[in-house]
């Protein structure tokens, strides 16, 4: 884990390879535990959370009908936010993870799902379940290490286009879920060459993004102003202000997730072979937690249970609180920083790194220049095994 | 008037995209769904110390069923829906619109069990159209036997419900453990005594079970007769040897609950449906890994069970899950997703590729 390594202080030099697949046994027994008590109750939860979201959502926009009233725009609109995060955030999020795929319904499976979101959730299972979930932090592999048009961590090399982050950032938060679909169909780099315009696969999936914002639109900005007769202008307005109040809060919740102090990130070079553990030990590094109310961790889709949420992506969201406990005793005990805050400060601190980050690192010392990387030995690429514990596990059958 | 009302129906999908009108509609008029066939279970009658009948009435898109058929269906148990198939025993003419369905607890039955102690009024359970090939036929048969064991009697019992005036001469052999463990034995009973029926009740934990030699005795004129019959595999084994012995295996028509086989040691012949290919697996290697070292072109991801790309439909077998060891079974007619970078064959299966 090179990059970490070459910080002044390494947080796992007290870790021995067998201390790290220890603690990839104690979590593969947490996850089967929790697993295996899945059940009534944790169904009975998450219908209803879609029940409580669709009576939030019918109902808000009732209210909208009338949104030429003052009070009626500001009900509305506060109401119609909230049902938009619980739409995307403890429901649409959760269920594209797979997290109540083990109920076979499907209504609730994440190969059915689709969210009220600019990306579709087909091409955003891809970059958020695949890349980003198994390559966490990994410096040149994982995007949402500033989504490709910011630097938040040292090892980025700078940019003096990064001398505008902060206002990139800010542009990005307002905008966040058109920015998660251009981020999704990585237009940056399939736009960059005509070639790669020009690919089939690439010019299906614009079209599948054109399509799903289409939709989107004709719901917020025409059919439901349009159903509000008078109100039309209002609605439109209020539809906007909802829209907007989501993206601002999903972006800060998301920005807490790996962007605060105290969250390490990693070389490519340092997954080649990856174990179980070794995998399991990055997820913890490079996630920070946000504490704070059950209303609170509900309306971050429990992504406030970040570091949780990273070791068992597919573990259903309700029980994230549950194993806190657990996790934040390993931590202790094998000498790890468990980083967690209140939702303000994770904040302040995500954007003080973004806003540090946008000015090119200060000058190191030339002698505290670790000499040329050891040239990585040309060995064939070690496959991961990540699937693969350290222990097989107990089987009841 | 159909065209201005999927017209206006269009209309209503664009106020509720991403999701569907039903989905809302769903919350308080389960049975109207029209894309989603459901039932709500209107009575619960017990039929034995270890079975129960239920009525049920399905919704919007039911397609009536020929008596001896079986139907699907999708009863959530501990927040998992789970699939089997139940005979129906009811006739399709009925003028409420409902069936009847009859469930035998069998042991470490996960959905019989639960329907047998849990099922009650109201209840919401799905169901797929009625299918199946154990039926009477046209014209219907001038003498008829049934030869049943067990729960083998429900579909024959949707048979004499529907079609009894129909069929002139019957003849019912069943078997069960006892007297008080015969399903519907009052109803069948009361037909013999009437004489609609003639009825050869065997309790096998007295008596043992029938041989089919013994069947030559009981119905001295079995190969003059149309004979169906539903119980146990070795039985129904049994029965098609010596109808075909005489060489009369096209009198014979079986109706077979096909238990799925599970392996201990895991591993098993996996069967990639679309694909045509088959591969012999041992029960520590991924499905994922088997079936691209096989040539057939897999979805894939993360490779560690974390991103759901590689989710492809189990049909039948047992899979199981190399992370904490948990069984995945699908019956036949089932289609479970199952993660295929994380799952070994834990028997036989079929996967959908």
């Amino acid at each position: 884990m090179t990059t970490i390594q070459r910080k002044e202080s390494n947080p796992i030099a007290h870790l021995t390879p067998e201390d790290i697949e220890r603690i990839g046994i104690e979590l593969d027994a947490i996850r089967d535990e929790v697993m295996g008590s899945r059940g009534e109750r944790d169904a009975a939860y998450i219908r209803r959370v879609i029940a409580w979201q669709r009576g939030l959502e019918l109902g808000s926009r009732g209210i909208l009908l009338f949104s030429l009233f003052p009070p009626a725009w500001l009900v509305g609109t506060a109401a119609l936010s909230v049902a938009k995060i619980l739409e995307n955030m403890e429901i649409g999020h959760n269920i594209l993870h797979g997290q109540w795929d083990w109920m076979r319904d499907p209504k609730i499976h994440s190969t059915k799902w689709e969210w009220d979101h600019a990306s579709p959730a087909e091409q955003w299972k891809h970059s958020h379940n695949e890349l980003h979930h198994t390559y966490t932090n990994v410096v040149g592999k994982d995007n949402d290490l500033g989504y490709g048009i910011m630097r938040v961590d040292e090892q980025q090399p700078w940019h003096p286009m990064h001398l505008g982050q902060p206002l990139w950032n800010f542009i990005n938060a307002c905008f966040f879920e058109y920015g998660i679909a251009a981020y999704d169909l990585e237009l940056g780099k399939n736009m960059a060459t005509k070639e790669r315009r020009r690919d089939p696969k690439f010019r299906a999936a614009l079209k599948a993004v054109r399509k799903k914002i289409g939709k989107q639109v004709l719901k917020d900005y025409v059919v439901h102003p349009a159903l509000s007769g008078p109100s039309f202008l209002h609605t439109i307005a209020a539809n906007a202000t909802a829209n907007l109040v989501r993206n601002l809060w999903s972006h800060s919740v998301i920005m807490c997730g790996h962007f605060p102090s105290g969250v390490e990130t990693f070389e490519k070079t340092s997954i080649d072979g990856e174990t179980r553990g070794e995998w399991y030990l990055r997820q913890m590094l490079g996630s920070a937690n946000i504490s704070g109310s059950k209303a609170m961790h509900i309306m971050t889709g429990n992504l406030s249970h970040q570091i949780e949420h990273h070791l068992f992506p597919d573990m259903p969201s309700n029980r994230y609180a549950e194993i806190a406990p657990k996790i934040k005793d390993l931590f202790q005990r094998y000498g790890l920083s468990y980083t967690s805050g209140p939702l303000p400060k994770q904040v302040a601190s995500a954007w003080w790194k973004v806003i540090r980050l946008s000015l090119p690192n200060k000058p190191v010392p030339a002698a505290a220049e670790p000499a040329e990387a050891p040239a990585a030995a040309p060995t064939a690429k070690v496959p991961a095994t990540r699937w693969r514990r350290a222990q097989a596990p107990v089987t009841s059958a | 008037m159909h065209n201005m009302r999927t017209g206006a129906w269009r209309v209503v999908e664009l106020i509720t995209t991403p999701v569907v009108p039903a989905d809302y509609l769903d919350v308080i008029a389960p049975l109207r769904n029209p894309r989603v066939l459901r039932a709500k279970i209107d009575a619960v009658r017990p039929e034995t110390a270890n079975s129960v009948s239920l009525l049920l009435r399905p919704g919007r898109g039911w397609a009536w069923h020929e008596p001896g058929q079986y139907v699907r269906v999708g009863v959530d148990v501990d927040g998992v829906r789970l699939w089997r198939s139940y005979s129906i025993t009811s006739s399709p003419r009925r003028r409420d619109g409902r069936i009847s369905i009859t469930v035998n607890a069998v042991p470490d039955g996960v959905v019989s069990t639960h329907l047998v102690r849990h099922a009650k009024r109201g209840m919401i359970l799905h169901l797929d159209p009625p299918t199946g090939e154990f039926t009477l036929g046209d014209p219907r048969p001038a003498k008829a036997l049934f030869v049943t064991a067990g729960s083998g009697i429900t579909p024959v019992m949707g048979m004499l419900r529907s079609a009894l005036h129909e069929l002139p001469d019957v003849v019912v052999v069943h078997s069960a453990g006892t007297r008080e463990a015969v399903v519907f034995g009052a109803e069948l009973r009361a037909l013999a005594e009437r004489g609609r029926i003639r009825l050869i009740e065997r309790h096998t934990r007295a008596d043992g079970r029938i041989k089919p030699a013994d069947l030559d005795e009981l119905v001295p004129d079995l190969f003059e007769r149309q004979a169906w019959a539903c119980g146990p595999n070795d039985m129904l084994d049994d029965l098609e040897t010596h109808w075909a012995d005489a060489g009369h295996e096209q009198l014979l028509r079986t109706e077979r609950f096909r238990p799925t086989l599970i392996s201990g040691s895991g591993g098993g012949t996996v069967t990639f449906a679309q694909s045509g290919t088959v591969v012999e697996t041992d029960g520590s290697e991924p499905l994922l890994d088997s079936g691209e070292a096989a040539g057939v072109l897999m979805p894939s991801g993360c490779r560690m069970g974390i991103c759901f790309s590689c989710v492809v439909p189990l049909r039948e077998g047992a899979v199981r899950d190399l992370r904490d060891g948990q069984l995945t079974v699908a019956e036949p007619g089932d289609s479970i997703p199952v993660q295929t970078c994380v799952s070994a064959a834990a028997g036989p299966c079929t996967i959908e590729l």
